[in-house]
């Protein structure tokens, strides 16, 4: 039986700020971030606008796409690590928004940056084990980076949804891949505003080492080698990592130019690989495969590989692409607005 | 404070954007009601919005009401919806300088108001630029 993606959508905020906006406030080397770390500008939400309002704009799109009815799908899981509630699930509010209720299996994934494609593994696990005709993964963040730290010049908001299902299949699930350790690289505890991380170990230990042996477990696996994609997503803290990864695993950058995204919309944690997905899919044609690992802090990595259907012509245009989002109408605001749009101002308590 | 239970029974418009038609006279209600003020009709059926319009008037909110400070200044407008129903409700993610009567808008899925720093968020519908 072919499972995979009926229906796919991403939203993207429209508000940016630029590296050296960022740079100049902190005193840091706008260089340093642009061309070591490959990051332009960044997404920042609107102060109404969080886990839940982006989940729903991609999952309206992605119904569209689907063209089915919202009350079949059995099941949705929304992974972010920002979710708006600390008590209380993402998925209730989206599922009633988009009209899903009531009969529907919901709980919030939670793994750093890997959570949004872990709920696409389960939903479509849900739909291959005959449980349900439908599923829904999202991965939505609006994270953020401590002022002045690293990841603030990273840390944007976005989301894209995928419905699992098994008829009109627009990119079959051929394979899936796992490849997870405890590696604390990078956290947030309890009551803490703002996550830590471990500086330069993010990188080799964390990153890299969960991204490569999944990449290469999922090669193995399938029998295949990068020649036998068109297109190749991995998960994007900056725009430097993913390609280094790609690289090391024989992909070129041609085969993962459309679905890079961090260098004009920044890591968008569990929405990142997911939205770039999504942007691969705006453009797929028929026959092509693509291949895709996420990568989420604490640390793990999901695999899939993607054989893109008939189907996919039909359903391109029918709601807004991904890189039309990124580059139509783009709103850009100083650091002032951004920290105000982003809590960093202590306001008078009432 | 809206308050829980408000925001629940209100989810059918604010959520889904749900209106009533009017059985008798086919009038569209946004927010739905209980009795037609054309044909006094008590029957109505769901009617989901047009999601998309263009701005008939707007003021801009130079000084906010609590819960809305933060992003003042802000457009509120009506909006004449593609099926001739009129919204009233905030113009979001825009300069209020760049607004023009007649711009095309369309309907989107934003955090409202929050009941203070623990209570309830409330979503619902804003509109954007299209
Ligand atoms: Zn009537």
């Amino acid at each position: 039986m072919d499972v995979g993606i009926v229906g796919y959508g991403a939203y993207v905020p429209r508000h940016r700020i630029k590296v050296e906006e960022i740079a100049k406030v902190w005193g840091a080397d706008a260089p340093t971030y642009k061309k070591g770390l490959m990051l332009g500008e960044k997404s920042v939400p609107s102060p109404d606008q969080d886990v839940i309002t982006m989940s729903v704009e991609a999952a309206r799109h992605a119904l569209t796409r689907s063209g089915i009815d919202a009350n079949k799908i059995g099941a949705i899981y929304i992974g972010s690590e920002s979710h708006p509630y600390a008590v209380k699930p993402s998925g209730t509010i989206v599922a009633d928004a988009i009209g899903a209720t009531p009969n529907i299996h919901c709980a919030d994934m939670e793994f750093a940056c890997k959570a949004g494609t872990e709920g696409m593994f389960v939903a479509m696990s849900l739909v291959k084990a005959g449980e349900m005709d439908y599923a829904l993964g999202i991965g939505a963040d609006t994270s953020q980076g401590a002022p002045g730290d690293a990841l603030e010049y990273s840390a944007a908001a976005g989301a894209a949804a995928f419905i699992m299902g098994k008829e009109k299949v627009l990119a079959v699930c051929e394979h899936t891949h796992a490849h997870m350790t405890d590696t604390p690289d990078f956290w947030r505890r309890e009551y803490q505003h703002y996550p830590r991380h471990a500086g330069r170990f993010t990188g080799e230990p964390a990153y890299f080492d969960h991204v490569v042996p999944c990449g290469r477990g999922l090669l193995e696996k399938s029998g295949t080698t990068p020649k036998d994609f068109q297109w190749a997503v991995f998960h994007q803290p900056n725009g430097k990592f993913p390609m280094r990864a790609g690289k090391k695993l024989g992909f070129s950058t041609e085969q993962m130019k459309q679905g890079w995204l961090a260098p004009i919309l920044g890591n968008t944690y569990s929405g990142s690989s997911p939205m770039g997905l999504s942007a691969v899919l705006d453009v797929a044609k028929p026959g092509d495969r693509i291949f895709m690992v996420s990568y989420g802090s604490g640390s793990g990595s999901d695999g899939f590989i993607f054989r893109v259907t008939d189907e996919i012509a039909k359903v391109q245009k029918a709601a807004p692409q991904t890189r039309e989002q990124l580059e139509d109408n783009p709103i850009y605001i100083d650091y002032g607005t951004y920290a105000k749009y982003r809590g960093k101002i202590r306001m008078l308590e009432d | 404070m809206i308050g829980s239970p408000r925001s629940w029974r209100e989810k059918p418009q604010r959520y889904r954007y749900e209106a009533g038609k009017c059985s008798g006279c086919s009038k569209i209600f946004f927010p739905p009601r209980l009795v037609c003020d054309a044909c006094g009709s008590k029957t109505f059926e769901t009617q989901v919005l047009a999601q998309t319009g263009v701005v008939e008037t707007f003021t801009i909110i130079e000084v906010a009401p609590s819960g809305f400070t933060d992003e003042a200044p802000y457009a509120v407008g009506i909006i004449k919806l593609d099926d001739g129903v009129k919204v009233t409700a905030q113009i979001a993610d825009c300069k209020p300088e760049e607004l023009k009567l007649g711009d095309k808008v369309r309907l989107e899925f934003r955090k409202v108001t929050e009941d203070g720093a623990s209570g309830i968020l409330h979503y619902g519908y804003k509109f954007v630029l299209a």
